[in-house]
Order: C-alpha cells, then structure tokens, then sequence
C-alpha cells in the first residue's frame, strides 16, 4: 500500500501539537547561574564526576570558544546573549530504565510525544533526554546481547570511557572547528553514545527523543554513533521544545563513524519552538563501501543553521542527504549539505527541498568537494523550493569544487509556485482551498517524508498544515 | 437525486462576455451532450458550472436540486456529487490517485477503512485497464492523454458522483479507451446519475447514447434536439444551424 495513503488516514489523529508546545512545569534539582565562563565550566564537569581528561577538554574548548569569532555568513545572531543562557539544568537525579519509573509530568509529555508505544512496538532501544540529561534508556535484550551499546552519552563517558575518549572530538567533528563547536565542547551535556559491533545489522531503529523545557536554557547534546565494519543502524532523533517567547539555543553536535562496508541511517525531525537558535554541527566518516545516509525534517526554531557533512574517505562510500526546511513567519532556515569526496570511485546524491511562506526565508547552502584523485566520483544535488506566496525568500547557494576531471556531477534548482488550476483541480473533487494547498505541500514533501518512520511522517505532515493554514492563499 | 437547473447564464472573462444567457434543464439520469465548434462557450459553462474563479457570472442562475451554485465555492458544489471530468487535467507531484481520492472520501465524511478502499479501487482501475501502478504514481505526471483521461473517469466513479460534466474526455483517446470510458459512463447511467458531455465529435457519442443533444454557437444553445442532431450534425457541420440561426 502507498505510504501517501496511510498518512492520509492517519491525518485524522488528534491534535497533540498543543500540548506538546505548552511547558511543563520546570523542575530543576540542578541548575547553574546563566552565563558562561571557565567556572561554569568547570562545575560541569564536576556535577558529572568526569575523568581529567574530559574536563581538560572542556576547557580547552572554552578557550577556543573565546577566541574564535562569531560567523559572520548564514543567519544573524547578533541578537543572541550568550550572557543570558543558562548552560546547565538537570531535573532528574537518576535514570530509569522501566518507563514507570519515571515522573508523571516528564512522562505525560514523551506520552503525548510518543515514546511509550513506539517502543513497544516499533524500536530496538530507547534514549529519553529532558533538558540537559538523559533520564530514561532502554535497550531489547537482543542487541545488548550482541554487544550493541545504546545509553546517554554521560553514562558512556563514566562506563565506557576508553571508547569516548578515541571517538569524542577527536578526528570527526573537533573542538577547534568553528566558535558553536567549541562552545559545545565546553558544556555538552546529555546525547547518545550507540556502539555497533563487527558485523551486526540492527533491524529495528534505536531512537533518542529530546525536550527542552527550562526557559532560556541551552540544549547541547553530542551523540556520537560507530559502527564496526559490516554492521548497520538505523538512529532517530526527534526533538521538541516548549514555547517561552525568550530565546534558548541548541547547539548539539552528532558524530558518525561508518566503518568498512557498514551503513549508517540518521533521521531527525526537528521540531524547535519559535525562540530557539539551532546550530548543530553533523558529520559522517564513511570508509571504504560504507554508506551514510542522512535525512531530516528541520521545522520549528527562530534561526537554524545546519548542514550535515559526510566525509567519504574511502574507495566506493557513498552518502545520501535528504533534508526538508520549513521557513514560516519569522523564521530563517540556513540548511545544506557537505560532501567531501576524498576516495575514489565515492558518491553522493544530495536531494534537499524547502518551503518559506508567510515571510519565512529558507536558504540551501551546500558544499560539494571532489579531491584530487577522487577518480569516477559521482555526485547528484537536487534543491527544490515551494514558496506558495510572494513575500517569502528562497536562496540556492552552491558551492562546488573539484580538483579531479573523471567525475559525474549535476545540479538541479527550481523554485515552485502553486497554480489558481491545480487548486481547482483539487476542489472540484471536494476539498477546501485549504485542503488542496496542504495536499500539494504533502506532495512536494513527500520524497523526504517517505523515507521517516510512520509516525514522524505523521507528525510533519500534520505540523506543516498546522502551521500553513491561515497564512497562505 | 437532483436536477441540474441553469437559467440565463450570462458569463465574462475580464468583463469580457463568454456565455450570453444559456438555459439547459438536466433532469436526474438524463445524458446531454453539448456540441459546437471552437470556442463556443462549452468548456466556459463547464468551468462556470464548478465556478472557476477566472469565470465571472454576470447573470443568471444555477441551481442543482437546492443547491444555489451562484453562491457556492467549488468544494462545496463537488460535495454535492457534481463532479468534473477535466480537459486539461493538471498533475499535481507526489500526490497520487489513491492519496486524492482517499483525501476526497474523508472531506466527504466517507469512513472506510484503508484496506476497503484501496481494494475497491485497484478493482475499478483493473476494470478499466489501467495498471495498479497509476494509482500510487505522482497525478498525471507522464501519464500519457488516454491515461489523464482514463484517471479522470476512475476518480469520478469512485466519488459516488449524482451528475458528472465530461469536458471533452474523448478527446485525444483510441477506440479502446473510448469503449472503456462509454462503459463506465454508462453504469453511472445506470445508477441514476445525470451526464453532461461536452464534445467537438460525435463519435464518443456512439458509445454513450444522449437524450438530448445541444448546439452551442457565441455562447449561446442555438438548438436542442435529440440524439439524431448529433448525425445531421455529423453530416452537415455546424454551419447549417449557425445559418439558419443568422437568417432566422
């Protein structure tokens, strides 16, 4: 049966999105003085009894956060008050491992989210995050007992400590990459650690869900995902937060390592409030035949800038991005793709899709390098943008640069309006100007949201109509 | 079931006059096909009738049973089991049949289950030999004019339509689509629903017999008959009438 079908079935479900949005109660059991400086720092990594050798990277990093400079490119965060922040809250002192266990209030919200019943039905393992840490992790006995590792990354940190050390800001993402990397470095808290040994396939999806719910607070997770040679996982990632009308930021930085002939799939859908700065830093090593494949929903936020980065460093990797921005009233999506193509005979197929209405700008910003020796390299780039009104803003920045002359490359842009006839069309077979408008959306989405697990499909389909109804027409 | 009453219809585009008072009563299971050469009006009243916003009515009423067309937005008109069999279908990305119709029924306040529906619907488009494919590919992309039209009748069978307007649906088919379009046609026939075809032939006619036949001329129904119209018209073009009309 056609996915398009289910979902439209399923459009019927109940509206959640309020309850989701409205904040809990805050509960803090732990919660520092906003700003950030060496002591906040410090005392971090002190609550979480780190190993020296974390701590001296967290403040190694908080010396290079206060060297570098902002970026000046992208979306603008001159209005962003780091003073302001508060860059540690913690509201459950322990973790749960039986969902029963946890607190009703966080429990009501992850209900109304979804975490329960997709676990039972539909997960290999669970990872529950509110505000700065994990609370609640939980993995089948199957994979445990193959040697798959899926807890917080703070536990990893404690358990597996030879582990996070090799792999943590190390050789993918490092802590002198950019000010937002560094600033990470120095106060990441929360995130998954998820170890796949040699040659196991996961056959379910491990999913992590984060909500943030302290007001002015910052969010940084790290997830950090390795995948032995041969084996394959497919991790989720669903984020929420609560609207306070005061600016929060999320800076997470997710780390992949795809092994010899292993495969990684990492989906998100991000659904932020409006008052959230979201600046994530994504990258994949893909060796020799390995496949990494991104695919992300970014809805929601004030400002995002975002642009997954594989770097395909051996023979035949391959790398498949798949993005959809929503830029509604107010809001700027910065979003894109790295590929770096650094062995021969590597791919990659680029397909990123964007809607702004109701003023929203929505940028796709793309790197895409071919090295020298990079031989029968192959790279395709699609972007795609629907902009169903004349006031909002679509930009297409491309870079690409190659330095090696037996490669395939091509790119495609086009930007899509919606017709007085395609919406006839529709109406003359019984649905509202509304109806038709989303259904057209759907349509334009639906490459990307096909490719989401049922139940997030549901939910952006749903959100996006949630959040173009009345402002388009 | 309802009758399709217009009277008088007076249309313009960009105040410009298209229509210039047509009346045509369509009583419940009647066939009417509306002939007549290029730029007649036909497809104007088809579009007018499902009130196309480009189509400004200027005088005149249209009323199908209760329903007051003149103040009615196209959905709502759709909800009252009239149903368009486009001309020009338009194709809509990442959308397919199965996903329209399925949006279509529940707009409708139809509650079946997804298994019913798709069932009932891969049987009819087998019926009408189109391959079960077209029914999950995006609408009308690639399809080939027989296809777009086929699809076209395909989504006004499974809407449970009360009067469908075929606007110039032979048009660009082979013999055997237009056999398969007269069947289906035909059963709705059957079930009481009223037709409208609007066409430049005669030849779909064969398929689907009328129980009037209209010649419309400068917007305008310049003669009404029964089915036989159609023959003297297939023999003698529409300039005996346009004459006759001109001399009368």
């Amino acid at each position: 049966m056609d996915f398009q079908t289910i979902l439209a079935d399923k459009q019927g479900i109940a509206s959640r999105n309020r309850e989701i949005f409205s904040p809990a109660p805050e509960r803090h059991v732990k919660r520092l003085p906003t700003g950030l400086s060496r002591r906040v720092v410090e005392e971090i990594s002190w609550i979480k009894n780190e190993p020296e050798w974390m701590r001296k990277k967290r403040l190694l990093a908080y010396d290079f956060f206060e060297r570098k400079a902002m970026p000046t490119w992208g979306v603008d965060l001159s209005e962003l008050d780091f003073s302001k922040i508060n860059f540690y809250q913690r509201t459950e002192p322990g973790r749960y491992k039986n969902w029963d266990e946890v607190p009703s209030d966080i429990k009501n919200i992850f209900s109304k989210i979804g975490v329960p019943q997709a676990e039972r039905n539909l997960l290999a393992g669970v990872v529950g995050q509110y505000d700065s840490e994990g609370f609640y992790q939980n993995l089948k006995k199957e994979w445990e007992k193959k040697g798959v590792i899926f807890c917080d990354t703070d536990t990893a940190v404690q358990k597996y400590p030879e582990l996070v050390e090799q792999y943590f800001m190390t050789r993918c993402v490092s802590i002198a990459d950019h000010k937002f990397a560094a600033l990470h470095g120095a106060v990441w808290s929360g995130g998954s650690l998820l170890y796949v040994p040699r040659g196991v396939r996961v056959t379910l999806p491990m999913q992590t869900y984060f909500r943030m719910n302290a007001r002015n607070s910052g969010q940084f997770e790290h997830t950090l995902i390795i995948v032995e040679e041969g084996a394959s996982v497919h991790y989720i990632e669903g984020c929420t937060a609560p609207i306070y009308n005061m600016d929060s930021l999320h800076s997470a930085v997710v780390e992949i390592f795809v092994k010899r002939g292993a495969r990684c799939r990492y989906t998100t859908v991000q659904n932020w409030s409006k008052d959230v700065y979201n600046l994530n830093t994504k990258r994949s090593i893909v060796e020799e035949e390995g496949i990494q494949e991104w695919v992300g929903g970014s809805l929601g936020s004030k400002k995002t800038m975002l642009y997954p980065c594989s770097m395909l460093i051996g023979r035949g990797a391959r790398a498949d991005h798949l993005n959809i921005a929503v830029a509604g009233p107010g809001q700027h999506k910065d979003t894109g793709a790295k590929v770096i193509h650094g062995a021969p005979y590597t791919s990659s197929n680029i397909v990123s899709k964007s809607i702004s209405f109701g003023g929203g700008i929505s940028t796709y910003r793309g790197l895409l390098q071919i090295a020298k020796g990079a031989k029968g390299s192959k790279s395709h780039i699609q972007c795609d943008a629907l902009m169903p009104d004349n006031i909002s803003v679509s930009n297409t920045i491309p870079y690409i640069k190659v330095f090696e002359d037996d490669v395939t490359l091509g790119h495609e842009a086009k930007v899509g309006r919606i017709s007085e006839e395609q919406i006839f069309y529709l109406m003359s077979r019984g649905l509202s100007e509304q109806q038709a408008i989303n259904l057209i959306v759907q349509g334009f989405m639906e490459p990307v949201v096909k490719e989401l697990p049922l139940e997030y499909a549901v939910e952006l389909n749903r959100l996006i109509q949630l959040e173009m109804t009345g402002s388009v027409g | 079931m309802e009758t399709l009453e217009i009277k008088n219809l007076k249309v313009a585009i960009d105040h410009k006059p298209i229509l210039n008072g047509v009346s045509l009563t369509v009583a419940p299971g009647e066939v009417h096909a509306i002939m007549g050469p290029n730029g007649s009006g036909k497809s104007t009243l088809a579009q007018t009738l499902f009130r196309h916003p480009k189509y400004e009515v200027a005088g005149g009423t249209m009323r199908f049973g209760r329903a007051k067309l003149n103040e009615m937005t196209t959905d709502k008109i759709a909800q009252t089991g009239m149903l368009l069999a486009f001309q020009y279908p338009q194709s809509v990305s990442g959308v397919s049949v199965q996903n329209l119709l399925k949006v279509a029924q529940s707009v409708r306040g139809e509650r079946v289950s997804v298994d019913t529906f798709v069932k009932n619907l891969k049987q009819k488009a087998k019926s009408m030999r189109l391959p079960a494919e077209f029914l999950t590919r995006s609408l009308n992309e690639g399809f080939s004019g027989g296809e777009k039209k086929k699809a076209e009748i395909l989504q006004l069978a499974m809407l449970a339509p009360k009067l469908v307007v075929l606007d110039e649906t032979d048009s660009g088919l082979d013999v055997d689509a237009l056999k398969i379009v007269g069947r289906e046609v035909n059963k709705l026939k059957k079930n009481g629903v009223s037709v409208i075809i609007i066409t430049h032939y005669n030849r779909v006619l064969k398929y689907i017999e009328p129980d009037f036949v209209h010649i419309m001329y400068h917007g305008r129904i310049i003669k009404s008959g029964r089915k036989d119209l159609a023959h003297t018209i297939e023999k003698g073009g529409y300039n005996q009438f346009i004459k006759t009309k001109q001399k009368g």
